[in-house]
C-alpha cells in the first residue's frame, strides 16, 4: 500500500497563511529595514539610526513614549483591581445583579470614537455636564482635556470607564471556576471575609488575572482610537502616544520616522509582555 | 435574598446608573435637540423634540454619505468575517488534529498576532504594490489577516472536544479530507462559529484605525469616519453629531440583546484555563 495520505492536509492552513503572511508578517519584518532610511514610498535611502536617535532627542517623542506607559500601566492595573472587585460584587447575589451586569458591560461594544466625542463634551470646562456637577456640590471643576497636565490621564478615566466592563466578565468567568468547597472550609477555620478574599479568591483567579493583566497591557500600549477622538494628542502634546506619534508622522509624510516608531512599541510590547509572561507562567509552577 | 444583598443591589444599580448610564441618556437628548439647544451642551430636557427631523438630516448629510458609510461597513463585515470563521476553523482543524513540529511555530505566528501592533506604512507600501491600497477589498484581506489569531485560537480550542472518531467514521466511510471538513466538522462548531461571527463583526464594525490607515477617501467611508462629518471648524452641529453616534451605537446594542451568552463566552475565552 501506498503511504497513506492524512485526512488533515496541510493545504488547509494555506489560504490563512498567505493572507496573514502577505499582510502581517511581511510588513513586520519589512518595517526593521525601513525604520532605517528616509523613506517617501518610492524610494527609501539608508540612514543608520537617525530616526531611533530623533526619537531619543527631540521631548516630544520621548513624551509620546512616556505617555504610552503610563497609558498602559495605569489602565492594566485599575482594571485588574476594579474589575475583580466589581465581579466579586456582582457573583455575591445581590438584587438585579443581572441586569447590573448588563450596563457594565455594555460600554466594551460601543464604538470608541463615539464614546470618545460624548466624553469630550461631557468634561466641556465650563458647559460639561461633569464640571456642572461639581459646582453644584461647591467643587472647582478643572479643565479635563484643556489642562496639560491632567489631559493624558482623563483619556485613562474614560478607557477605564469603557474597559472595566471586559475585566469584570473575565473576573466573573474566573470566579465561577472556584469551588465553593475552599470557602465553606475557610469559614469553618473561622475566616473573615476580608482573610477569605485575600487567601482564596485573588490566588484562585489567578488565570483571570493573568488574563486581564496582559489583555490590557498590550491594548493599552496600543490604543489610539480614543485618544485620537477626545484630544489629538493635545494640547501641544501632552497625551500624545506611540500610536498617535506615528500616525502623526505618517501624516507629517516622514514614513521612516513614522516606522522607527512602529519598531519602538514593538520591542516596548515585548520587552514587558514576554517577561511577565514567562513570571506568571514560572509561578504557575510553584503553586 | 437577604436585606443586605437587597439594598447593596440598590445603592449598586443607582451608582451604575449615573456612571455608565447618564452618558448614554445624554447622547439621545442632545440627538433629540434642536441645532441651538444642542451647542450650549448642557444635560437638559430638549426644549424642542426633534429626534425625526434630525435623523432624516443626518441621513441626508453630504448626499447620504451615511447609507454609503453602512454599506461600506456590511460589506467590509460581512465578507472579513465569513474569511475569518473559514480560514480559523480550518486552521484551527488542523493545528488541533495533526500535531507536528510545525505547531510550535504556528503558534508563535499566533502570538504574534495577536500581540504585535501591525507595522502601518510598510503595510500600505506592500497594499500599493498589489493595488490593494484604499479598496474596499484591501480592508476585508487586513481585517482578515488582523482577526485570524483570535479566531484560530477559539476554533482550535473548540475543536478539542469534539471526539476524532467522528472524522474517522466518515474517513473509512470513504469522505475525502475537504467533505469530512465540511460535511461532518464544520456543522459540529456552530456553537463557537457564532461567538467569532459576533465578537469579530462588532470589532470590525467599530474598527477605526485601520481604515484610517488603508482605506482614505470620500467613496470608500465606513460607518466610525461618519463622526467626522459634523466636526467641521466653523459649525459642529452638535444635535446631529449625538443622533449619528446614537446611530452608531444601535447595532452593537442589537447584536448584544441577542448574542449575549455568546459575546461572554467569546471575551472571556482564555480566563479559565485548566
Amino acid at each position: 500500500m501506498v503511504t497513506q495520505k492524512s485526512p488533515y492536509p496541510y493545504w488547509f492552513v494555506l489560504p490563512a497563511a498567505i493572507v496573514f503572511s502577505v499582510l502581517f508578517l511581511a510588513p513586520t519584518f519589512a518595517s526593521f529595514w525601513f525604520s532605517l532610511t528616509r523613506w517617501d514610498l518610492f524610494s527609501a535611502v539608508f540612514i543608520g539610526l537617525e530616526n531611533y536617535r530623533q526619537f531619543l532627542r527631540e521631548p516630544f517623542l520621548i513624551q509620546g513614549t512616556v505617555n504610552t506607559l503610563i497609558y498602559a500601566i495605569t489602565t492594566s492595573a485599575t482594571k485588574s483591581v476594579l474589575g475583580l472587585l466589581l465581579a466579586v460584587l456582582l457573583t455575591s447575589g445581590i438584587w438585579a445583579q443581572g441586569f447590573l451586569r448588563t450596563i457594565v458591560f455594555f460600554p466594551v461594544l460601543v464604538s470608541t470614537i463615539g464614546i470618545g466625542i460624548t466624553f469630550a463634551v461631557l468634561m466641556h470646562p465650563t458647559n460639561g455636564m461633569i464640571n456642572v456637577a461639581l459646582s453644584a456640590i461647591g467643587l472647582p471643576g478643572p479643565g479635563w482635556l484643556t489642562d496639560p497636565s491632567l489631559a493624558l490621564y482623563s483619556v485613562i478615566l474614560v478607557d477605564l470607564w469603557k474597559g472595566v466592563g471586559l475585566a469584570t466578565l473575565i473576573y466573573i468567568a474566573g470566579l465561577a471556576t472556584i469551588s465553593q468547597d475552599y470557602y465553606e472550609a475557610a469559614r469553618i477555620d473561622g475566616a473573615t471575609r476580608t482573610q477569605m478574599f485575600f487567601r482564596v479568591t485573588v490566588p484562585l483567579v489567578r488565570p483571570a488575572t493573568v488574563t486581564v493583566v496582559t489583555l490590557s497591557l498590550i491594548g493599552g500600549l496600543r490604543s489610539f482610537d480614543l485618544i485620537w477622538a477626545m484630544t489629538r494628542g493635545g494640547p501641544g502634546f501632552s497625551s500624545d502616544v506611540l500610536a498617535s506619534v506615528i500616525y502623526k508622522q505618517y501624516q507629517a509624510g516622514f514614513y521612516g520616522l513614522s516606522t522607527a516608531g512602529n519598531v519602538i512599541l514593538f520591542l516596548l510590547i515585548a520587552l514587558i509582555i514576554l517577561p511577565l509572561t514567562a513570571w506568571f507562567n514560572r509561578r504557575e509552577v510553584d503553586l | 435574598m437577604t436585606r443586605r444583598q437587597l439594598s447593596t443591589g440598590i445603592v449598586s444599580l443607582a451608582l451604575a446608573s449615573i456612571i455608565f448610564i447618564l452618558p448614554f441618556v445624554f447622547i439621545l437628548l442632545t440627538a433629540a435637540k434642536t441645532r441651538q439647544d444642542a451647542s450650549r451642551l448642557t444635560f437638559t430636557w430638549p426644549v424642542e423634540w426633534q429626534l425625526w427631523e434630525n435623523f432624516l438630516q443626518v441621513l441626508e448629510t453630504r448626499n447620504y454619505l451615511l447609507l454609503l458609510a453602512y454599506f461600506n461597513s456590511t460589506v467590509i463585515t460581512v465578507f472579513a468575517v465569513t474569511l475569518l470563521v473559514l480560514f480559523g476553523a480550518m486552521v484551527g482543524y488542523v493545528l488541533q488534529r495533526r500535531p507536528s513540529r510545525w505547531n510550535k511555530v504556528i503558534y508563535g505566528f499566533v502570538l504574534a498576532g495577536l500581540m504585535i501592533p501591525p507595522a502601518v506604512v510598510p503595510t500600505i507600501w506592500v497594499l500599493q504594490s498589489i493595488g490593494l491600497f484604499k479598496t474596499i477589498t484591501g480592508m476585508i484581506f487586513i481585517q482578515v489577516a488582523y482577526g485570524l489569531a483570535f479566531s484560530v485560537l477559539l476554533f482550535r480550542s473548540f475543536i478539542a472536544t469534539i471526539p476524532r472518531d467522528l472524522d474517522e467514521a466518515a474517513l473509512i466511510d470513504g469522505a475525502t479530507p475537504l467533505q469530512i471538513f465540511f460535511r461532518v466538522i464544520l456543522p459540529l462548531l456552530k456553537p463557537v462559529t457564532v461567538t467569532v461571527i459576533v465578537v469579530q463583526s462588532i470589532t470590525i464594525f467599530n474598527d477605526f484605525t485601520n481604515p484610517l490607515y488603508y482605506l482614505p477617501g470620500r467613496e470608500n467611508v465606513t460607518v466610525q469616519f461618519t463622526l467626522y462629518n459634523f466636526q467641521g471648524q466653523f459649525q459642529t452641529q452638535f444635535n446631529l453629531l449625538f443622533m449619528n453616534i446614537l446611530l452608531v451605537t444601535i447595532p452593537p446594542l442589537i447584536v448584544y440583546i441577542f448574542f449575549n451568552r455568546q459575546i461572554v463566552a467569546g471575551m472571556t475565552a482564555g480566563a479559565v484555563k485548566g
